[in-house]
């Protein structure tokens, strides 16, 4: 236990610092939702409309593009070789990764939520659901995507091809997160139902993901 | 005969040869049959002669499918069994199975266009297809994106695996996304039930296309054993040459130029 949790500690800390890049998502994350007005026009009804969309878009494609980070700097140091060999399963190291990469790289978008919101004209109820549905969604992202991110890494490819195996796959996350937004601010349906259904994919991705992210792991480094 | 003789690609390659024409025959006569069925098949009171589109779009769906269900066993061949042909076997499969999705989504999206009048309908089914259609886009990206097949196999199963774990989620959640925004206004195909006039055509042509795709999967396997026995017989020559090429003289270094230009 105490080893995940050093593994847990040492990367935040690794990805928090200078040379980490986690905090370039938030960035990122802000430059996409500055661009959306510029694209539909800065009609405030409208975009009050397409904000939880344009919100989890955004998130969606942050959170990918800090994926590529997860195993790649641990590979070129050759730290990844060393967690491959200890005495951790491989699986158990793998979900501690991905939720220290969740905590560096996908709260912050949270946190960042509300001002993104005041920006795409957002009210209290809107804003609080976007970033509650974020809170349950993301880690889905993060650990599906960590699946994309050791096929990458042992495949030496990252990029585009990353984007192209997990984004199909996230595809779920995004339906039932922008549902539930919607429900909570106009909707006929009620919030709970897409809601759950959006903790339950949450659910699935820790089971699933740290399975298959260990076993390419495994079955590609040599 | 077990999977496991035909571990040896020599063997298969022997035992498909001769099984191959009389598949491809038979393929062609159902093929034949069910084209004439569909063609004499009744006009549908409701799309007139549209409905005929549904012989060839409904095995495309199948199979689109289905082939993914072949790729599975072939990944866990791959990673459980370590059967050597069962990579080929998935690699083979894969732009087949594009191929069938795509036409699926072609032939859905020509019947939509009399129907729904647009070619283009965010329907659940189409959508769902659709993605399919990239997963397999995305999977045939992967065996392109790394030289050394085994490595790239490897990859490839878990990759198989985790989309047909993922599969009936998209499914469900494309389903509860299109209920949600757009409340039934797709005419649905005559009921539940489909008359037997339709029904035997649509069987015949099922299993037609069926026997398609094994044919086709059987040929692409021996073109990639035998793509990847030219691909080993290159890598040994070129090796040879660069070794003759370090230890040797002049008149051994004009030799292997020669044979490079020879190649």
């Amino acid at each position: 236990m105490s080893a995940l949790a050093a593994l847990i500690r040492r990367d935040i800390r690794i990805a928090l610092r200078v040379g980490g890049g986690a905090l370039i998502g938030v960035l990122f994350f802000l430059t996409v939702t500055v661009l959306m007005p510029f694209a539909v026009g800065p009609d405030l009804a409208l975009l009050s409309r397409l904000g939880p969309a344009i919100l989890w878009l955004g998130a969606l494609l942050a959170s990918l593009l800090t994926l590529d980070r997860l195993f790649t700097a641990d590979h070129d140091d050759g730290s990844l070789d060393l967690v491959v060999m200890s005495r951790t399963p491989l699986e158990l190291a793998c979900a501690a990764k991905a939720l220290a990469h969740w905590l560096a790289a996908g709260l912050p978008l949270i946190i960042a939520t509300p001002a993104l919101g005041l920006l795409l004209n957002l009210d209290g109820t809107a804003t609080l659901a976007v970033a509650l549905t974020l809170l349950a969604g993301t880690p889905a992202l993060t650990f599906t995507g960590m699946i994309g991110a050791a096929l990458a890494v042992t495949l030496h490819r990252g990029g585009l091809l990353l984007a192209v195996l997990v984004l199909p796959l996230s595809i779920p996350v995004l339906i039932f997160g922008v549902a539930a937004s919607q429900a909570a601010i106009s909707g006929p349906l009620s919030f709970g139902t897409p809601f759950s259904i959006l903790c339950a994919l949450s659910l699935v991705s820790f089971v699933l993901g740290p399975f298959a992210a260990a076993a390419s792991l495994r079955h590609g480094l040599d | 005969m077990t999977l496991i003789d035909l571990a040896n690609p020599t063997r298969f390659l022997a035992l498909t040869a001769r099984i191959l024409p009389w598949l491809a025959g038979a393929t062609a006569i159902l093929l034949a049959i069910g084209l004439y069925q569909s063609a004499m098949a009744p006009d549908d009171y409701q799309q007139g002669a549209t409905v005929k589109i549904m012989f060839i779009h409904v095995p495309n769906a199948w199979l689109s499918m289905f082939v993914w269900g072949v790729m599975s066993v072939a990944a866990l061949g791959t990673l459980v069994w370590r059967h050597p042909l069962a990579d080929v076997a998935a690699k083979a499969a894969a732009p087949i199975g594009a191929a069938f999705t795509f036409l699926a989504l072609v032939t859905g999206s020509l019947w939509g266009r009399p129907m729904w009048g647009t070619y283009w309908e965010w329907d659940a089914r189409l959508t769902s297809v659709l993605i399919l259609f990239l997963m397999y886009l995305g999977l045939m990206a992967l065996w392109r994106a790394v030289e050394d097949p085994s490595r790239a196999a490897r990859a490839a199963a878990i990759l198989t695996l985790v989309g047909a774990i993922n599969i009936p989620i998209i499914k469900f959640s494309v389903d509860w996304w299109n209920t949600l925004h757009q409340p039934a206004s797709v005419i649905r195909m005559g009921g539940s039930t489909l008359d037997k006039a339709f029904l035997w055509p649509l069987l015949v042509m099922a299993v037609a296309f069926s026997l398609l795709f094994v044919t086709l999967h059987l040929a692409a396997m021996r073109n990639e054993i035998l793509r990847r026995r030219v691909r080993s017989l290159q890598m040994m020559q070129a090796s040879r040459i660069a070794f003759s090429s370090e230890v040797g003289t002049g008149s051994r270094e004009e030799k292997a130029s020669k044979t490079i230009g020879a190649a």
